[in-house]
């Protein structure tokens, strides 16, 4: 079949609603498609994609010579089309997609607080990312940006008077919680109405842990910028640095070679199932199950030594490199991730079969914290958030890229949308990553990695497009003329899966929250940026 | 239900028989932690952890402290859920300013004596993150006295349980 089948029928739409568009290249940003559209039809283009029920994923702005340019994801099919327009930057008005679709607000307010982007009909126009340690018109995503002094001097303060939506009515009570929370955990501001135990609703004020990745990464070659979006969220090292390479590799051209991708493949495979065994363990201790947490740190453990003694590092960092990987496996080092994976399965196999035959649990994570699948469809929800709301979207399944195109990775979609559904995606990935690694090993490309990488002549930009273990990751990268970054934007997974735990603590009791909370396991840095 | 008990049974007899329970680095480390604890903090020494701008990497070495391996409440440490509860404040991350105030009132909410350990690289100059930076302190230091520097990204559990068992042969 061949792909982008559904574009013709947009473009017609497009045309009947007088929409002007400009079919952009189709390999500036491939495998995602480019439109080109006018400012002022920017709205009725979303308008048109959300009536055809395209997916929005993301969005981001780019200060260059006098304009800001303006980009938005869309996924159809597991194809992905990018519309881009722009606006003079002392002039940066634009339609707001949140109209057509309400999932756009975060990200158009982040890309207000960064660039100064107006949105015109945006219904909401709060501050998101910036509290109060640079001045409300100063934007650090532009290129003459620059922290006053005095700001500079100073602790920034706290960001107290930040407009919270306000229930009232008899009986309501407010508990705000945060920005440090009680256990090891990153920081993030929650705000609770409730009557009684029953959450009426829950508003979120993040980007407490915002450290300018964005604008850090200007300037940086393209090396440098593989190991900052190793820390974008620290959780999720290999994904976002995957998707950094893809994006610089689409750029310049350069791919790695057949045992580059199968190590990356692995990599990000192994930090999936580590952070779902550790995830599983974490969601029945908030339910006072700490047998399962036990164990599942203790396989977590065993995992990341073998990371440590195989690749040099627990957590994967730093493996990842523009055209190739940094470490290879011996034949020694394939027998002894095959017998761990063997091991794994027993093991696994038996805990989880407790963890699902265990009434107390099932009394607590049933029905718990559900997510609806309109819903989920409805904020773009992908990984388990999605996977357990009937959102089946995989990018290693829906638009396979080397090395899962030469392996098939079988997909997983429940829709019952509550814990239970979430963690039960998350045992049957374990599962489906343990089964394509052995594949994997058992047809490892012969001879050594290589690392053919050359940095553009001209000025280039990329798509990266990688399904991390929380979901589909998208970064945007474009370099200058001489081969330095220009801008870097990478979307994580968690600006879906946020607003989703909003949704999904409405009408649960507060001491569910947490685990609630944990079974979505946002990320915060990867949010805050 | 049976069926249930004794593989719950049977998989705990597994965690006791760790072979990394015999791990010599982890003995050692942790019977000589528990002296000092011991001698100096009445038996017990409480860590409050502040994320304060970490990619979350330093976080989850953190915890796999409290894992079955490394389980470093049987040497007297352990960590607490509030400030006012703590002897020692284990911050992470390069500061970001938007958590700076937040850092600084966790800071004095805990009771004296206090110490302040910069955990990872970040925490200890800024890291990645640099130091010329909008949006980040660059360091524990610029906003805290720091007693105590752990380097890596992320220290793996040894490694903080080394640098636990140096701030409290030093303080």
């Amino acid at each position: 079949m061949g792909r982008f089948d559904w574009l013709s029928e947009y473009l017609a739409r497009l045309e009947d609603e007088h929409v002007l568009v400009r079919r952009g290249s189709a390999q500036k940003l491939a495998p995602a498609h480019v439109l080109e559209i006018d400012a002022e039809d920017w709205g009725r283009a979303a308008r048109q994609a959300s009536l055809m029920e395209y997916r929005w994923c993301g969005l981001w702005g780019d200060e260059n010579a006098g304009q800001i340019r303006v980009y938005a994801c869309l996924e159809n099919d597991g194809d992905y089309l990018v519309l881009q327009t722009a606006v003079a930057t002392d002039m940066p008005v634009l339609p707001s997609h949140v109209p057509s679709y309400p999932i756009a607000d975060r990200p158009e307010r982040h890309a207000q607080d960064m660039l100064g982007l107006v949105f015109s009909d945006s219904p909401d126009e709060r501050r998101w990312i910036r509290h109060q340690a640079w001045p409300e018109s100063s934007y650090p995503l532009r290129r003459n940006f620059s922290l006053p002094e005095q700001a500079a001097s100073q602790p920034a303060p706290a960001d107290g008077d930040y407009p919270f939506r306000a229930i009232r009515g008899e009986g309501v009570c407010e508990i705000p919680v945060g920005p440090v929370h009680a256990g090891i955990i990153e920081p993030g501001h929650f705000r609770f109405n409730v009557v009684g135990e029953e959450i009426l609703s829950l508003e979120q004020h993040l980007g407490y842990v915002h450290k300018g990745i964005e604008k850090a990464a200007v300037g940086r070659s393209p090396e440098e910028l593989v190991r900052l979006a190793g820390r974008v969220s620290g959780d999720s090292s290999v994904a976002h640095a995957w998707a950094a390479c893809q994006a610089l590799e689409r750029a310049s051209g350069c791919y790695p070679g057949a045992r580059d991708v199968e190590l990356r493949g692995l990599f990000c495979e192994r930090e999936r199932v580590a952070n779902h065994l550790g995830d599983i363990g974490a969601i029945c201790n908030d339910v006072g199950f700490a047998f399962a947490l036990y164990q599942c740190s203790r396989l977590r453990e065993d995992w990341l030594r073998r990371n440590r003694e195989l690749f040099g590092h627990r957590l994967l960092m730093d493996l990842l490199v523009p055209g190739g990987v940094t470490r290879d496996l011996d034949s020694a080092g394939v027998e002894s991730l095959k017998q761990d994976h063997q091991r794994l399965r027993q093991e696994t196999d038996e805990l989880f079969d407790i963890l699902l035959d265990q009434p107390s649990l099932e009394d607590r994570l049933l029905n718990t914290g559900v997510l609806r699948p309109a819903t989920a469809k409805a904020l773009g929800c992908t990984g388990y958030v999605g996977k357990a709301s009937g959102q089946g979207f995989d990018l290693r399944i829906s638009n396979p890229y080397p090395p899962y195109a030469q392996l098939p990775m079988t997909g997983v979609c429940l829709s019952e949308g509550d814990v239970m559904a979430r963690v039960q995606v998350r045992m049957e990935e374990i599962r489906h990553s343990l089964a394509w690694m052995d594949q994997l090993l058992e047809r490892f490309s012969p001879g050594e990695s290589s690392r053919d990488w050359r940095i553009p002549d001209g000025p280039c930009e990329g798509l990266g497009l990688v399904e991390g273990w929380r979901g589909e990751i998208i970064t945007y990268v474009r370099l200058d003329a001489s081969g330095r970054v220009a801008r870097f934007f990478p979307r994580d997974p968690s600006w879906h899966s946020w607003p989703a735990l909003e949704r999904i603590v409405m009408g649960n009791i507060v001491p569910d929250f947490p685990v609630c909370n944990k079974s979505v396991n946002g990320s915060y840095s990867g949010q805050d940026l | 239900m049976f069926r249930i008990l004794r593989k719950t049974l049977g998989i705990g007899v597994v965690t006791e028989q760790d072979p990394a329970a015999t791990d010599e680095a982890l003995e050692s480390l942790g019977i000589e932690v528990k002296r000092l604890v011991e001698a100096r903090f009445n038996g017990s020494l409480a860590i409050r952890e502040v994320d304060a701008g970490s990619c979350n990497g330093c976080e989850l070495e953190i915890h796999a402290m409290n894992n079955p391996y490394h389980d470093v409440e049987r040497f007297g440490i352990h960590f607490v859920a509030s400030p006012r509860h703590a002897d020692v404040l284990l911050v992470t991350g390069p500061v970001s300013r938007h958590m700076e105030t937040a850092l600084l009132r966790t800071w004095e909410a805990t009771p004296a004596p206090k110490w302040v350990i910069a955990c990872g690289d970040c925490a200890c100059d800024g890291g990645i993150f640099g130091q010329d930076n909008y949006a980040s302190c660059g360091g524990v230091e610029a906003v805290l006295p720091v007693d105590l520097r752990i380097s890596g990204c992320p220290p793996a559990p040894l490694e903080l349980l080394a640098g636990l068992r140096a701030l409290i042969q030093a303080s």
